[in-house]
């Protein structure tokens, strides 16, 4: 391929992600009561608007909340998973690791009307915690893949050392396998956690009535038209989302160089 | 209890919380489909309990929804094709670039995080009538009156090529890491040009690559719900708004099981050929 061609085309595909997003923040700071252009001036005031916005605030504590238990937990269910898989000889482990990436090839429309059914049928009412077990079913698979292949990467010798001077299993995992583990955990943890916060569609199906979580909460002000708060409420999402992830890869990348040393 | 039995049962206990999590929300809820795809909503509103086909013969014969699963496959399609047009030349230099992967990959991901639904919304930002293009447009002379761009077929495609681009780049990305870089320049000693050496040894062995961001795109593209609720027009529904008509605003829920149904088998039968051909694991390898 011609090189110049190929890196031209490159700066566009990078434009063609960035620049939609750019104009999203760029209108975050505009004075104009649209949310649209043109651009007159500039102005704090929808992020002002935004701090004083009950159903948003609240959607925000509703998702935060949602989104730490999402991680909590499918990370400890994924960690598990993942050593058993890549640590023991499992019968059937392909068709084991297929179920548990399943998640991410069933639509998510199905996936949403399969529990939301299944969990009527129980006389389970839509409730919060129906929304978090929808949220740890499709966030697992991404962290057994982040983790199992963290885990690949680590020598047994290193456990089998610390079993052979006598600790336990469950000393050597928190003692030794842990602890190397502990960047995919964090990146599993990130992962769910993104994921959780950002979905839209299961959640549509299994939020109980009243409860917003942010995406939902845009969704349902969309219906509108833009306003400039919704731009606003946008900036400070992809603070949240690029921001903490792109803190967190460091805080991940400097234990992982603690442990080189 | 022999040591041998114990050590036999540990992964059983480590797995058995995923796996118990993975029965009780996905597997038996899906079976629990089918059944229900049998019943029957009748007129007061609660649910017949039987074996009705009443709900798949209306599915499977009504042209409606026929025309709205091809409508479905083929934004899918022409979804996947763009994302492979515009991902592979980029994952192509990502790959073979001198600089700095790492942050070209990151790049990369960074649009992965940020909200899904406000990346769609930006849309209009960029092409509604008072968005930048129009305002743009305006401003320069060559229109007089704004252009309504959006809210059709193309703004939909466009909104899941955003989404789903980085899926093919990475994938792409993943398998051309792979190749070995010696095999271009062997092919370039024996006389190939750059472009033949490409298109001979360079693409065929990426193909897995193509191939697991195609199917993500496609299968993530095809099932997709709000895209088309935010940036398309009335008559650019796909099936996925069908299945959240049925189950959330009309509560048929029977309906709402075949639609679903009807979904998954398609899409399934898409991986399930995938798997067949080229096995999960070269999807995994990209996912991870």
């Amino acid at each position: 391929m011609n090189w110049n061609f190929v890196r031209l085309w490159t700066v566009l595909v990078y434009l063609f992600m960035f620049l939609p997003v750019a104009v999203v923040v760029l209108l975050s700071f505009n004075a104009n009561q649209f949310g649209s252009f043109p651009i007159t001036g500039f102005s704090f005031r929808w992020f002002y608007e935004l701090a004083s916005n009950d159903a948003i605030l609240r959607a925000f504590k509703t998702s935060l909340l949602l989104g730490t238990l999402t991680a909590i937990i499918s990370t400890t269910l994924g960690v598990l998973a993942s050593l058993a898989l890549v640590r023991y000889k499992v019968p059937g482990s392909n068709f084991i690791s297929t179920l548990l990436i399943a998640p991410i090839l069933v639509p998510e429309v199905v996936l949403a009307v399969a529990l939301l059914l299944f969990l009527n049928f129980l006389s389970i009412h839509k409730s919060f915690f129906m929304l978090l077990m929808g949220h740890v079913i499709f966030t697992l698979p991404f962290v057994v893949l982040v983790v199992q292949a963290r885990l690949i990467g680590i020598r047994r010798d290193v456990e089998e050392a610390a079993m052979s001077l006598g600790a336990t299993p469950i000393q050597t995992f928190f003692q030794i396998t842990l602890p190397l583990l502990a960047p995919a955990v964090f990146a599993g943890m990130l992962f769910a956690f993104t994921i959780s916060f950002d979905d839209i569609t299961g959640t549509l199906f299994w939020k109980p009535g009243g409860v917003e979580t942010v995406p939902t909460q845009i969704f349902a002000m969309l219906r509108n038209s833009i306003s400039p708060e919704i731009n606003a409420l946008g900036s400070v999402m992809i603070f949240f989302t690029v921001g903490v992830p792109l803190i967190g890869a460091a805080i991940a990348r400097r234990l992982a160089n603690k442990q080189g040393r | 209890m022999s040591i041998e039995k114990r050590e036999a049962r540990q992964p059983w206990i480590l797995l058995s919380p995923a796996l118990t999590s993975i029965a009780l929300l996905l597997i038996i809820p899906l079976l629990f489909i089918v059944v229900y795809s049998f019943w029957l909503r009748t007129a007061t509103g609660a649910d017949q309990v039987g074996f009705y086909l009443d709900n798949w013969h209306e599915v499977l014969t009504d042209e409606f929804y026929r025309d709205i699963l091809l409508q479905t496959l083929r934004i899918a399609a022409i979804t996947t094709i763009v994302c492979a047009l515009m991902g592979y030349p980029a994952a192509y230099f990502i790959a073979r670039s001198n600089g700095n992967k790492a942050i070209l990959l990151l790049l990369l991901m960074l649009p992965f995080w940020i909200s899904y639904i406000i990346r769609t919304m930006s849309w209009i930002n960029i092409l509604g009538v008072s968005g930048a293009f129009n305002t743009f447009l305006v401003g320069i002379g060559l229109i007089d009156e704004p252009l309504q761009m959006l809210y059709n077929e193309v703004t939909v495609i466009l909104g899941l090529v955003h989404f789903l681009l980085p899926f093919m780049v990475l994938n792409v990305y993943v398998s051309l890491e792979d190749i070995d870089q010696n095999l271009e320049d062997a092919s370039c000693s024996l006389g190939a040009t750059r472009w033949q050496s490409f298109l001979e040894v360079t693409l065929p062995l990426s193909l897995p690559g193509l191939a697991a961001g195609g199917l993500l795109c496609f299968v993530l593209g095809a099932g997709t719900y709000i895209t088309p609720v935010i940036l398309g027009g009335p008559r650019d529904a796909m099936f996925a708004n069908l299945v959240f008509e049925a189950i959330i605003t009309q509560l048929d829920w029977p309906l709402g099981s075949v639609l679903s149904l009807v979904l998954i088998a398609v899409l399934g039968s898409i991986v399930l050929l995938y798997n067949r051909f080229l096995g999960m694991r070269q999807l995994m390898k990209g996912l991870g």
